[in-house]
């Protein structure tokens, strides 16, 4: 059994004029131990998809559809307090800005012991032990010295490894990691990249990565879901996916990342622009530019649909022409 | 020609010797009498040099806070260097003093940022952003002739002229580049600075941008200083490149000698370093060590507390520029010689 199973998730923003759905008839699953990446262009519904999975979708936003199920249990609609104890205990997050997660008012090993102490029965002096053992964990510096210091007096890496620390002090079983190395040097996220997957290793912990960086998919990810306009286009084995995608979203945004080695003829890349949500064309939300598109797909949404051994593929050109929905 | 000073090229269109930019970092007078504290001085650029050919594209790359952006202020004139000089097609920019001296250069010379949406006045309409320069520079001679000239840049950069009418938040995120480049395109520049023109965009968006830059290169014999630190899109858009670190430029080579045989260690430690689609599956080692203080950098090579191959000379003694081939390196390992081929452990084990 997954540890975590999503299906058929819709989230709704309730607008003026009409409500926007951000996330549209999405299922994914994650199973312990597992890193699956979740890519795709900005308002494509990666956040939101995370946020709904924590429960921190703020109202007049909800959850308008679908089930979202943790080790076997609905979580999805449970009471807020039920809610707040999943979320840090058995689910950790970790968002682009480090700086947004931990408090400037409260040294990095204050913050660290609250957590703690607030998942666990340690006593102080054990949580104290416990936080260095974590800053340790996480690649901090000599963390003796440095738990005493408050968040501006580290870098950007280091504030992320303790928002990791963070994150990880309840040992939850699930991450969510939002664009966590995105405003980090090259050299600053594969350190980072290195200890989200050994936590995986070593703690079983399962982790959803959200990002825009193919790169970071690839070394990180064991598979992937695209998404594009709130809904899940294809999803597979993260190898089979960037070599040989099907989709032709998939393809496009492949063939357009340029390359090391590669000559300096011009990127493929696919003309025009997401849709807005109020905008989503009726069919496959891909079809005005889509380079193989027919009639067909301006008229019926393509249901996500098992074309080789693990992966899965929204589009016509996959489907045996009896999609009901 | 001497040591690290390529840049007596005819060709050159921008030449920038010794160029340095100090800020004054120490906290507020009277807090800084009280608590005692010293003034503090914190070197962004300390004696870079490099030149740009005319059609080339030369970029910078580095990590965040090495300097890049503030190499390029100062290459359009909109920050005044601390030490050092900045030619622009033989003209000495510092040497300018009367505006009326300025203003031709300044046209010639126009910078996109990456931030398309905070470099665009929220509150003109799209066409008016774009005569920006056409005004200023007093460029057109009657309203007819302003809306003509908008409405064919609008176009060149694959927007409609319609679009003039619009304000800028009507626009997705790669539109709005294509807004601030059609701005730069007004004014006929010569030069371009391109400050991460597409890190703010997603890929698919990215791709757009840097064809159609590079496009406009083509039809209009441009020459870019492109900054990134996004190693694949550098290598993509680069004939010439700078690897920066910690104020100071350790690497200067073509695309691709940098990319086969980088020489200096910090640049090889970045190509380690980026994650590679390719790669998907592969394990890669993370690099130790954290990007240091600028304020207090060490001493010797900045580069030696995280290099691999530093000895006691690199703890001491600055390296100086040399010409390696057809690079320039500062590195005394790779002047000893001490420096094994390099080999991307990406590609091989
Ligand atoms: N509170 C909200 N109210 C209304 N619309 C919202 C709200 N939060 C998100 N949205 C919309 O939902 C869509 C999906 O947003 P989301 O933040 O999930 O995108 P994303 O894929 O994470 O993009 P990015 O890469 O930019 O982070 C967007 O169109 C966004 O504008
Ligand atoms: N106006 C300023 N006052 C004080 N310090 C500054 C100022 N502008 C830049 N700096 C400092 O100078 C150094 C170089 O900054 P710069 O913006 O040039 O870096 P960069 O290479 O462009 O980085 P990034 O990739 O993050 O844009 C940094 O340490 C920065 O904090
Ligand atoms: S000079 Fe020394 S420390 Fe600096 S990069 Fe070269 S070998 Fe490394
Ligand atoms: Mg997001
Ligand atoms: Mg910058």
């Amino acid at each position: 059994m997954a540890l975590l199973q999503v299906d058929r998730l819709r989230v709704e923003f309730p607008a003026r004029q009409r409500t926007l759905v951000a996330v549209d008839d999405v299922s994914l699953s994650i199973d312990a131990g597992e890193v699956l990446g979740v890519v795709g262009e900005s308002g494509a519904g990666k956040s939101v998809t995370g946020a709904a999975i924590i429960g921190l979708i703020e109202p007049p936003g909800r959850i308008a559809g679908g089930e979202i199920r943790f080790a076997g249990r609905r979580i999805d609609c449970l009471p807020d307090d039920a809610k707040r104890h999943i979320r840090g205990r058995e689910i950790g997050s970790v968002f682009q800005d480090p700086l947004t997660s931990l408090n400037p008012l409260f040294t990095v090993g204050q913050q660290l012991v609250e957590t703690i102490l607030a998942h666990s029965d340690r006593t102080a002096a054990d949580a104290r032990r416990h936080a260095l053992r974590l800053l340790e964990e996480v690649g901090i510096p000599a963390p003796a010295q440095r738990i005493d210091a408050y968040p501006h007096e580290f870098s950007g890496g280091m504030r992320q490894r303790v928002v990791i620390a963070l994150a990880i002090c309840a040992a939850p079983r699930l991450i969510i990691a939002d664009e966590p190395t995105t405003a980090l040097d090259v050299s600053i996220q594969s350190q980072i990249i290195a200890l989200l997957k050994r936590l995986c290793r070593e703690h079983g912990t399962a982790i959803m990565l959200i990002t825009h960086d193919m790169g970071v998919i690839a070394e990180t990810a064991d598979r992937v879901a695209v998404m594009y306009a709130g809904r899940i286009v294809e999803v597979g084995p993260v190898r089979q996916i960037l070599r040989s995608p099907n989709h032709p979203y998939t393809q496009g945004l492949m063939e357009s990342i340029p390359r090391l080695g590669s000559d300096s003829a011009p990127l493929a890349q696919i003309d025009g622009a997401m849709p807005r949500l109020h905008e989503i064309p009726v069919g496959c939300a891909f079809h005005p530019r889509c380079p193989d598109a027919s009639e067909r797909c301006r008229e019926t949404r393509p249901a996500l649909r098992m074309v080789a051994d693990s992966a899965s593929v929204a589009c016509l050109l996959f489907d045996d022409g009896c999609a009901d929905d | 020609m001497t040591g690290a000073q390529m840049t007596d090229t005819p060709e050159a269109l921008i030449e920038v010797r010794d160029l340095a930019k100090t800020f004054d970092v120490s906290k507020p007078g009277l807090v800084r009498l009280l608590e005692g504290l010293p003034v503090q001085a914190l070197k962004a650029v300390d004696g870079v040099a490099f030149s740009i050919r005319r059609g080339e594209t030369f970029s910078l790359v580095g990590e965040s806070g090495c300097g890049k952006s503030s190499v390029a202020r100062m290459v359009v004139g909109l920050d005044r260097p601390t030490r050092g000089s900045v030619v622009f097609d033989g003209t000495d920019l510092a040497a300018l003093r009367r505006r009326a001296d300025i203003a031709p250069l300044r046209r010639r010379m126009q910078m996109i940022f990456q931030d398309p949406y905070a470099s665009l006045n929220p509150r003109w309409r799209v066409a008016d952003v774009v005569a920006e320069p056409l005004d200023a520079f007093g460029l057109v001679r009657s309203r007819s002739d302003r809306t003509e000239k908008v409405a064919e840049v609008l176009q060149q950069v694959g927007l409609s002229p319609d679009d003039g009418r619009k304000y800028p938040h009507e626009f997705s995120g790669g539109q709005r580049q294509r807004i601030s480049i059609a701005r730069a395109l007004a004014a006929n520049p010569d030069f371009v600075v391109c400050d991460e023109p597409t890190s703010a965009l997603d890929v698919s968006v990215q791709a757009q941008i840097l064809n159609l830059m590079k496009d406009l290169q083509q039809r209009f014999g441009l020459t870019y200083l492109f900054i990134s630190h996004d190693l694949s899109v550098v290598n993509h858009v680069s004939s010439r490149i700078g690897v920066m670190y910690l104020g100071r430029l350790c690497e200067v080579a073509t695309a691709g000698d940098l990319f086969r045989h980088p020489q200096h260690p910090y640049s090889r430690l970045l190509l380690d370093t980026i994650p590679d689609v390719a790669m998907a599956g592969r394990a890669r080692a993370p690099v130790p060590g954290e990007v240091p203080d600028p304020i207090d950098p060490p001493p010797g090579c900045a580069f030696h507390p995280r290099c691999p191959f530093a000895n006691e000379r690199c703890l001491q003694e600055r390296p100086e520029p040399a010409r390696y081939g057809h690079s320039t390196v500062a590195c005394h390992a790779v002047e000893e010689q001490r420096i094994p081929p390099f080999s991307r452990s990406n590609t091989g084990r």
